[in-house]
């Protein structure tokens, strides 16, 4: 993590609604010229964040700080930040230009800069030649591209970002993240990125904030999420995880399935109860007789790279990727080394998350990263 | 079949229109008679326009449509805003309470506004009856009209075009002037039109409101027919019928404007 200088710090941030609680003491730093990723299930109040700091919604309690500033007093047209709203909001009565021009006329400024900033900002956001068309006539993507421009003509010190992706296609929506990603290096500026996607948000950013039900579940980069998750949640929200209950019997030292596995992990207490994490592509299959555990393949998934496969331990199915096809009901042993394996403490999330029993193809080809593969959060999820 | 319902329309219409259509044609009669066609004139024309007491009553009448059109369009517009922007139970009954005066008889209307005009002007002096009085009841009934037709151009509006003005610098009333107005435009002239038609076509709460001082055409023709009928009445309905006939197409030609475009944008 860069260690420059910090631009926007929440405090404590609780807000309600209805009674219910929406966020509760969130505790946020964000550094100048950083690349933030707010990630989190349908609901768990990653709008709600972006609009406090955008000044659209005041917190129950908590402080926003800018430049180390209290922002509280600050109505949202005098913050130095600007926001790309989910569904654009670009003005249907103007074109292009004067969509762009927006901000500045509002300002004041000089004719002769704005006609330049406007040419300038088309050129940036890859739109030279659509000064004049209407915003009806234009397609989605390039409606984004106009909302970018618009955006960053008010020169935002911090640029907030919706889910600005969500209602592209895929091939579209992976050309606007690199696109995206190029503006936000060049000028040098801070993005605080809103997506329910985690692989959008682990290719772009350079610090993830995994939030859930109103809560920072963890903040890190990209790799410490993947590598390191802190619960059961963002071990299941972030790829896919296999996740077992453990006892961490001492320092590099845990048993599962009755098995003592020796690995890289500190700072438990002796014999504590902990949750284990083997993501499927860190298994290596083995001949049965030569593996730690032996386990029944019982479905076969081919997805390009890998198949997926599903493998019965001791009643306990766990998702494996390999390049090598194993057929259903053919019995496969399982090699686990150290670095293989990670240790997070029991959390409320414990035993919510990580067993592929119920797992079936169906949910997957809805192409929907929120979909938990467990039956009590697959209710949940609604849109 | 077809013939059937054609002559049926035929009647209903004759009903309707005949009427109207012999008062138009005997406005231009040459003559005083209401029965016997004398050939074309516009005499009755000449001394409409020389009568002070019909100029007058028109200009009480032009005035105060322009007036109270433009008071009730932006306290309406306002109005629509603020009903817009409350929870949906409240707004239920607030849009209730709007729509009321419009299916309320006009004569339970007009006799509520001129008690309470007589109520306060024996109690404080103020508002005696005359043309505040009637200004403030045209004013009254307008609302509501405009309310209905800004209503629903608040609902296509998408919210964020208000934060979008806001976020990028706007003070709240400039965004809503540059972003918001600009959206609601069509609905509001619409209810501007409908609140002039209304204000230009009032008769009875006109009646009970207007006073000695201040009288408006269709107050004042119904006190000329008191005393006699003349044609002048003849050509003074047909200025009326004209006024509000044109307007009644204009709003029309405007809601069907503004409609394709909506579609457009909902689809
Ligand atoms: N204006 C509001 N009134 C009432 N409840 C609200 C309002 N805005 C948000 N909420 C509630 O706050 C919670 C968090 O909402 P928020 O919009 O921040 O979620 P989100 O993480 O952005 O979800 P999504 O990915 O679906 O956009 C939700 O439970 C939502 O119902
Ligand atoms: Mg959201």
């Amino acid at each position: 993590m860069q260690t420059t200088k910090e631009i926007i710090k929440l405090k404590d941030i609780t807000v309600s609604s209805d009674g219910e609680q929406v966020l509760s003491g969130l505790d946020l730093n964000i550094s100048d010229g950083e690349f933030v990723t707010l990630l989190g299930p349908s609901g768990c109040g990653k709008t709600t964040t972006l609009r406090i700091i955008g000044g659209f919604v005041t917190p129950d309690s908590g402080s926003v700080f800018f430049d180390g500033k209290d922002m509280a007093k600050l109505p949202p047209y005098k913050r130095p930040v600007n926001t790309i709203f989910q569904r654009y909001a670009l003005f249907p009565h103007l074109n292009v230009q004067d969509n762009v021009a927006f901000g500045m006329r509002v300002q004041g400024k000089k004719k002769t800069e704005i006609r330049e900033t406007v040419d300038r900002m088309l050129k940036l956001v890859n739109l030279v030649g659509f000064n004049e068309r209407r915003i009806d006539t234009l397609s989605g993507g390039q409606q984004q591209r106009v909302a970018i421009a618009r955006a960053l003509a008010n020169n935002p010190r911090v640029l907030l970002l919706d889910e600005p992706l969500a209602a592209l296609d895929l091939k579209l929506r992976k050309d606007m993240q690199a696109e995206l990603k190029n503006i936000q290096k060049s000028l040098g500026i801070t993005f605080i990125y809103v997506t329910h996607d985690q692989e959008e948000a682990l290719s772009m950013s350079d610090t993830v904030v995994v939030m859930d039900a109103g809560r920072i579940q963890q903040i890190g980069t990209p790799q410490d999420i993947y590598n390191e998750p802190k619960n059961a949640f963002v071990a299941d929200f972030i790829g896919e995880s296999n996740i077992l209950d453990g006892i961490m019997h001492e320092d590099y030292l845990v048993e599962f399935f009755g098995r003592k596995f020796p690995c890289l992990d500190t700072g438990f207490d002796k014999d504590e109860p902990v949750d284990v994490v083997i993501r499927p592509e860190d298994i290596d299959i083995v001949p049965a007789n030569q593996g730690h555990l032996t386990g029944t393949v019982t479905a076969v998934t081919f997805k390009g790279v890998h198949f997926e496969t599903i493998v019965d331990f001791k009643g306990f199915k766990w998702m494996i990727q390999t390049t090598d096809y194993y057929p259903v009901d053919s019995i496969i042993g399982i090699v686990l080394n150290p670095e293989d394996i990670h240790i997070m403490k029991k959390s409320e999330y414990s035993d919510m998350f990580g067993d592929y029993s119920s797992y079936s193809d169906e949910f997957d080809e809805l192409g929907n990263p929120e979909v938990d593969l467990t039956e009590d959060t697959a209710a949940e999820v609604e849109e | 079949m077809k013939t059937l319902s054609r002559v049926y329309n035929g009647i209903i219409f004759a009903f309707l229109y005949a009427p109207i259509l012999v008062l138009i044609i005997f406005s231009f009669n040459d003559s005083k008679s209401r029965v016997v066609w004398n050939g074309f004139s516009l005499r009755w024309y000449e001394a409409l326009f020389q009568n002070d007491e019909i100029l007058s009553a028109l200009w009480v009448t032009l005035s105060i449509a322009i007036v109270a059109t433009i008071v009730s369009t932006i306290i309406g517009t306002a109005a629509a805003i603020g009903i817009r922007s409350v929870n949906s139970k409240l707004r239920r009954v607030l849009l209730a309470f709007n729509n009321l005066p419009m299916v309320n008889p006009e004569i339970v209307t007009g006799i509520a506004l001129m008690l309470l005009f007589v109520f306060i002007y024996r109690t404080t002096g103020l508002l005696q009856p005359g043309y505040f009085t009637l200004l403030l009841s045209h004013i009254t009934f307008c609302i509501p009209y405009v309310v209905l037709q800004v209503m629903p151009k608040l609902r296509q509006l998408d919210p964020h075009l208000y934060e979008a003005a806001v976020d990028l610098g706007c003070r709240p009333f400039t965004a809503f002037i540059r972003a918001v107005l600009p959206q609601i435009m069509p609905g509001i002239i619409t209810g501007a039109l409908m609140a002039f038609t209304m204000s230009l076509d009032d008769f009875v709460i006109s009646l009970f409101t207007s006073g000695e001082s201040a009288q408006n055409l269709s107050v004042t023709i119904y006190a000329m027919v008191k005393r006699r009928v003349t044609p002048e009445i003849n050509t003074l309905s047909t200025l009326m019928f004209g006024a509000v006939l044109i307007m009644l197409i204009l709003v029309n030609v405007m809601q069907i404007r503004s409609a394709p475009k909506d579609k457009r944008r909902s689809s």
